[in-house]
């Protein structure tokens, strides 16, 4: 079925999925002489590192919220949900820093509490996605045949389905709560992970060295977990951080919607959504948790296209 | 018109899992789906627990069940809610031209954007132009459609005042203020996808020119706007367009959130509406609506290739 082919590639290419989903300018024969190709690296050189200076930033950025969720009882910030009438709406000041809510709870230690949902949420969503979606999709990969047939039908019905109205149908009638959200958005992207997991099986299976391993009388599964596996985990585990900032926007939305955990613990989307009424008289309760969330979200697509890039050139130079 | 009746099965498969699915929702609520839909208010009557069983026919196998919801279903009866007692497709008809016209501007915006940008970005590939392009791109990816939502109330509605930052006027009523009612929430649902789609293009867009019909045309000296517009243009768009459909998915999920925060009278802001007051049977019609809206709208786009790209029309392979 020809008419099919132009589909699966360029939906594998919207998600980030393909080997080399990116006909980036790195495989195109630069045009004379100063390509686009050779004034990247030299910027990427005069940046001081292999990564570049941008890199390092969203790196430090996701390793302080990481810190902020973690830590964040344990830091010296006053109670995100104390109410305190004479401060309503305060602005910038040395007692509250980002000023302070509708309920004159501090902006602050409501952000960094608020990271812990975030965090929560995109982690373990990502873990269930991450392991069933991976070991369905190397497997089926590496077997191929009729179950791989099968197995990607059932995957690609389900992934035709509106994430976030499945989602919101299901919340309606299992109830809503932090493990309850977790485990859904975690079931519910576990088809994206088989695809981008089955794709790079499929290009890592195609290459000499598997060949050689089979020439050279490897059993299957040594081939499967010492050829295959440590070349597949990295790419799928770059692929996670992207899809990380996804579930980070998801319960972002539920939280818009009314429909993440239960008031009055903070959260970043639940904080612009209580903003909404105010923006006249306060912008920067709106301001400060959708940029805590935009940066979050920046750094993780960032940091993971960063190294799927750099796994596509190791792969390259293999 | 042989490829509608090949992708035809296809497509009429995936509607009936999709449905089946769909059907699932009200029949694996824990304990009686009845006492569940009713809610606790009224679940202590028996009468009406045994009105809803009747209704839905409970006590039916599921099966039998799902055939006879299927049969009303394509009679175009998706059921009576529980709680307003209106007929779920009239309420879900009443709302779909606010989400279609909100979401068909939104694309219509985003490709707008997206051509010019994307073949500007390919053209200029490594330059200064493509740069900015690239980069403001990916910052956009980051950006949900909320946070959009709320940025230009704040500029546009709050600070400036030119634009109303909630509420709806029917185009029929007034379509200059109708029009003022759908821009903001139109342009939150769109930078997301511009952004999408710039660098989509951008990538086909590049190949496409390294190609040697490209460099035949620039030989003949046709000038560089007609070459990037009516000779590149056709040929790079086939993953768009195909990415133009799949993005039908997330625009949905959007327009849920953006009616909410726009106090839009869409289908979105409806099944939001019944999920926070458990009106089960509107959730049910509204996810139903949703999910076959988007395959038949992919449907669509798998033909609109016939008319993009001659290979597939004359059946001979599509590889390249």
């Amino acid at each position: 079925m020809a008419a099919l082919q132009p589909l699966d590639d360029a939906a594998d290419r919207v998600l980030g999925l393909g080997v080399d989903d990116e006909p980036s300018l790195d495989v195109i024969p630069a045009p004379a002489g100063s390509g686009p190709r050779a004034r990247r690296r030299w910027r990427f050189r005069r940046a001081g590192g292999k990564k570049g200076v941008a890199f390092w930033l969203a790196v430090a950025w996701l390793a302080t919220v990481a810190f902020c969720a973690v830590f964040a009882t344990r830091l010296p910030l006053p109670d995100p949900n104390r109410p305190n009438v004479i401060d309503r709406f305060a602005g910038f000041s040395a007692e509250h820093p980002l000023g302070a809510d509708s309920l004159g709870r501090d902006q602050l230690s409501r952000v960094v509490h608020a990271a812990r949902v975030s965090l929560v949420v995109s982690v373990s969503a990502v873990t269930i996605g991450l392991v069933v979606g991976g070991i369905i999709g190397t497997a089926v990969g590496y077997v191929r045949g009729r179950t791989e047939r099968v197995v990607m039908a059932i995957v690609d019905v389900i992934a035709a389905f509106p994430a976030l109205v499945l989602l919101l149908a299901v919340l309606a009638f299992v109830g809503r709560s932090l493990t309850v959200i977790s485990v859904l958005i975690g079931a519910l992207s576990i088809p994206i992970y088989t695809r981008v997991s089955r794709a790079n099986t499929l290009s890592i299976a195609q290459r000499d060295f598997v060949h050689a391993a089979h020439t050279l009388g490897a059993k299957q599964s040594r081939i499967l977990f010492r050829e295959i596996l440590p070349n597949v985990v990295p790419a799928v585990a770059a692929f996670a951080l992207v899809a990380m900032g996804l579930v980070i926007v998801i319960e972002g939305s539920l939280a818009i919607l009314g429909l993440s955990v239960e008031p009055p613990d903070p959260t970043w989307g639940g904080m612009i959504a209580a903003s909404k009424p105010h923006l006249e008289e306060a912008a920067h309760l709106a301001l400060v948790p959708a940029g805590a969330m935009f940066f979050t979200v920046l750094s993780l697509n960032f940091v993971g296209d960063t190294l799927r890039r750099g796994l596509d050139v190791r792969d390259s130079n293999l | 018109m042989g490829l509608v009746l090949r992708r035809l099965p296809a497509m009429l498969a995936t509607l009936l899992i999709v449905s089946f699915l769909t059907f699932l929702l009200t029949s694996l609520l824990p304990g009686d789906p009845a006492i569940q839909i009713l809610g606790a208010d009224n679940a202590n009557d028996p009468d009406s627990v045994e009105v809803v069983r009747e209704e839905l026919r409970l006590d039916d196998p599921l099966l039998v069940r799902y055939g006879a919801w299927l049969g009303d279903v394509a009679r175009g009866d998706l059921g009576r809610s529980f709680r307003t007692d209106q007929q779920v497709a009239d309420a879900i008809l009443e709302r779909l031209p606010v989400t279609l016209e909100v979401g068909g501007l939104a694309v219509l915006i985003a490709l707008l954007v997206a051509i010019p940008l994307g073949t500007l970005s390919a053209f200029r590939a490594g330059g200064r132009a493509d740069r900015v392009v690239t980069g403001a791109s990916f910052g956009l990816l980051a950006l949900p459609p909320f946070m959009v939502a709320i940025l230009l109330i704040l500029v546009f509605a709050v600070t400036l005042g030119w634009l109303p930052a909630t509420g709806w006027v029917r185009f029929t009523a007034d379509p200059i203020d109708n029009l003022r009612h759908a821009i903001l929430p139109a342009l939150s649902l769109a930078v997301g996808e511009m952004a999408v789609y710039t660098r989509l293009l951008r990538a086909d867009m590049i190949t496409t020119l390294q190609q040697d019909s490209i460099t035949m045309a620039r030989a003949k000296g046709i000038p560089t706007s007609r070459i990037l517009f009516r000779h590149a243009l056709r040929p790079s768009s086939f993953s768009l367009m195909t990415v133009v459909g799949l993005q039908v998915a997330t625009i949905i999920g959007g327009a849920v959130i953006i009616e909410t925060l726009f106090a839009l009278p869409g289908v979105g802001r409806l099944l939001v509406d019944s999920i926070l007051q458990r009106d089960l049977i509107m959730v049910q019609g509204c996810a139903l609506v949703i999910a076959i809206a988007f395959v038949v709208i992919n449907f669509i786009v798998d033909l609109l290739y016939t008319v993009l790209d001659p290979r597939i029309r004359y059946g001979s392979a599509a590889t390249t």
